[in-house]
């Protein structure tokens, strides 16, 4: 089962490359992580998709409080959550296939954010499921380029995993 | 102007006001602005090592001794990576301690300029937590924050990396009254229901057994243990590294599991119904297999650091806290009650092994290890207050197995990481925390020679160290495996070595060699006259072997006695 993690970090230098080594040395597998700032500054969110039957997820969470920099980990997984993950693909589009192409967007409300001769770029902000739905549907149209953004995630409600209390408690 | 320190006095004063005493170094390049304010604070002694990894092991005797944070300097690169392997030691055995390494200027970071190395990035799997610090303002909150963290809640090492322009630069420091660690609360205090959980199983077990580690001895909770086995009659066993946090000549004192432990030790953990965990974290060489471990046993697991609670082993009731005031608090409300029929049955397993446990002696007259560890042990516990720092391999298991421990903090080896070359320059690190005690480095002829060069650091600091090196000639425990598992094919394991006498003779060091086993009382007795350091060298029988041993892989009730194999 796939899990998610929601860790919260003092935005100090080098705090992500303590996270990565971590799940590296101890042989935990990573599906996807990504990182960026908070409503409060100098303290960063990450968000980490662990795959629970390959690595175990109470482990992780304990390894990564051992690191100093690390505020808050919560396992999100059972929680009702937003997900988002951004997609960028490159797909192969002659002026015969655009159509076909645009109406498939429509659908999915992805964007065109880019048309050339013979290729556009779309682009899709979703829940992973809706994402990975839609790459399995563009695929056909011939993929040049594809990227991914990791998985981001919020819990849905007032509970809030904000950054603020860790540095007023500081 | 005249409030301004440059970065290195500003380093010196910090570690003044960390309450340090001595360093361990060795100087260069880009760590020469520390080495220049350095006789400016002459409250700050500095032991010049011959190599920088000594330095970092004197540091680890010098913490394990005294209950202080040690602290080692070396500079950029070589410097500090020859600080690598004693860091790591100190991780895996949980010993404070802070590196200090000087760093290239900022300006020249990521340029490969000379002798640079990316040392926070070397140490970052090996340290608690290190930092990098380019900014002379910084000087004074990370050296309180590395402290800090070095000696709080689950000891360990910390690398502070100092920029050679930060600590020539100059600034009024602004000294903290407290550290700002958001991140970083340790747990000190055990949860009150998992308490009277533990408190439960305790009562109800019929065959329960405590297993003390090097967490009993970090939270000084040698009495609580004490009071606990008293109260309950429940049987101690100690792990290497918890050696000496319950007296050995204690009824209640069972001695060492494992791989080398007493057979004995390793039955009654396989036959227990419950198993009490302090301050131990289930290492290999203690479990063995661990998916036979401890079959029939709830799991009672109290440590001050939650992520070894589940890493190994189940656990039924996880006891996050110090062992002190864990046990303090299960002390308030725990009933006494005892378990006669169960230690009774451990005693006659014990009875039944222990005579060949201790060894069969060959019918030669040569002179085998054991002679010496049994002598040894007397008359270190006659003699009064002494350490004893041993390296690793046989003669390790050997101090561990044949020596009566009775007090704490006596005993000081490279356990985790089993780092060859621990025993003498800890035992500097030790003589400096402890003047007046006896403090022996009792190494093998192979572990000796990986920091012997510190024989200098002996003569030059006037310590007076009592060094004994069992000689056999080979890397012996190596030469075990191969005798038992890889075909007695000894593939490198023969040591030439050099007289270790004219050696000593050599460093301005007096040197005794021993043959036969009649001279060992007398030896040991010299060194005690002797007035400064001495050197023992016992040439003992070349092919002996530790035992018991449990294979690698195998469960610990699967134990290997004397040969010719025999499993018990």
């Amino acid at each position: 089962m796939k899990h998610t993690l929601v860790a919260l970090m003092q935005d100090r230098p080098g705090v992500l490359n303590r996270v990565v080594s971590l799940f590296r040395r101890r042989g935990f597998n990573i599906e996807s992580l990504s990182v960026g700032h908070t409503e409060t500054p100098g303290v960063s969110r990450m968000t980490i998709v662990v795959d629970g039957s390959q690595t175990n997820v109470e482990q992780v969470i304990k390894q990564l409080y051992r690191l100093i920099e690390v505020l808050k980990v919560s396992d999100v997984t059972h929680d009702p959550t937003v997900a988002r993950e951004l997609v960028m693909v490159k797909v192969h589009a002659p002026a015969s296939r655009r159509a076909e192409i645009n109406s498939l967007a429509t659908v999915f409300e992805a964007r065109i954010v880019d048309v050339a001769h013979d290729s556009m770029i779309l682009e899709l902000c979703a829940n992973p499921d809706k994402v990975e739905n839609f790459i399995d549907l563009v695929r056909p149209f011939g993929i040049r380029e594809m990227l991914r953004t990791g998985r981001v995630a919020m819990v849905r409600g007032a509970h809030a995993h904000a950054g603020d209390p860790y540095v007023k408690v500081a | 102007m005249s409030d301004t320190r440059t970065g290195a006095q500003i380093m010196c004063e910090a570690l003044i006001r960390e309450g340090v005493e001595v360093l361990f170094g060795y100087p260069g390049g880009a760590i020469m602005p520390f080495y220049h304010a350095l006789p400016e604070y002459p409250q700050l002694r500095h032991v010049l090592v011959r190599h920088e990894q000594a330095a970092g092991h004197m540091a680890e005797g010098y913490a394990r001794a005294s209950g202080k944070v040690g602290v080692c300097v070396a500079t950029s690169g070589p410097g500090a990576t020859n600080l690598v392997t004693a860091i790591a030691d100190a991780m895996m055995d949980s010993v404070p301690i802070v590196a200090i390494t000087g760093q290239v200027a900022a300006q020249f970071i990521g340029k490969d300029a000379f002798q640079e190395t990316d040392v926070t990035g070397i140490t970052q799997p090996i340290t608690k937590h290190n930092y990098l610090v380019t900014d002379v303002a910084d000087l004074a909150y990370v050296f309180k924050e590395a402290f800090h963290i070095a000696r709080t809640g689950r000891p360990g090492p910390v690398l502070i990396d100092v920029a050679k322009n930060a600590q020539q630069a100059r600034t009024v420091p602004q000294w903290p009254d407290r550290v700002n660690l958001p991140g970083y609360k340790p747990t000190y205090e055990g949860n009150r229901r998992q308490i009277r959980e533990a408190i439960r199983l305790i009562g109800a077990a019929q065959k329960p057994l405590i297993l003390a580690g090097r967490g009993v001895l970090e939270a000084g909770a040698m009495a609580e243990l004490r009071e606990l086995a008293e109260r309950t009659g429940i049987p101690v066993i100690t792990t290497l590294h918890g050696i000496g946090c319950f007296p050995e000549n204690h009824p209640l004192a069972l001695g060492m599991p494992g791989m080398h432990g007493w057979v004995h030790n390793n039955r009654a953990i396989q036959e227990c119904d419950l198993l009490i965990n302090i301050g131990s974290r289930f290492d290999d060489r203690v479990t063995g297999k661990t998916s036979t471990f401890a079959p029939h046993a709830k799991i009672i697991h109290i440590d001050i650091d939650p992520s070894e609670i589940g890493k190994n082993i189940r656990v039924d009731v996880p006891i996050v806290g110090d062992a002190q005031n864990v046990l303090r608090a299960m002390l308030e409300e725990l009933p006494p009650r005892e378990c006669r029929a169960w230690v009774e049955h451990i005693y006659r397993i014990r009875e039944q092994h222990m005579p060949r446990q201790q060894y069969t002696r060959p019918d030669t007259d040569m002179f085998m290890p054991h002679d010496f560890f049994t002598v040894f042990s007397r008359i270190i516990n006659e003699r009064g207050p002494y350490r004893v720092c041993t390296d690793v391999g046989q003669h390790q298991m050997w101090a561990a197995q044949l020596i009566e421990w009775r007090h704490p903090y006596t005993h000081i080896t490279s356990g985790g990481l089993g780092t060859m070359g621990f025993a003498l320059p800890a035992a500097i690190g030790v003589q400096i925390a402890c003047p007046d005690e006896t403090v022996w480095a009792v190494a093998g002829d192979g572990g000796f020679q990986m920091n012997i060069q510190e024989l200098a650091t002996i003569r030059q600091e006037r310590l007076p160290v009592k060094i004994a090196i069992i000689n056999n000639g080979y890397l012996g425990m190596v030469r075990q495996w191969q005798e038992l598992f890889h075909e007695r094919r000894y593939s490198a394991t023969p040591l030439w070595n050099p007289d270790f006498v004219k050696v000593a003779e050599a460093y301005g060091i007096p040197g005794i060699c021993v043959t036969h086993q009649s001279q060992v009382e007398d030896a040991i007795n010299a060194a005690y006259a002797t007035d400064g350091p001495i050197l023992l060298e016992f040439q003992v029988e070349r092919e002996v072997n530790v035992y018991p041993m449990v294979a690698p892989g195998a469960s610990i009730h699967e134990m290997i006695t004397e040969s010719p194999m025999e499993v018990v």
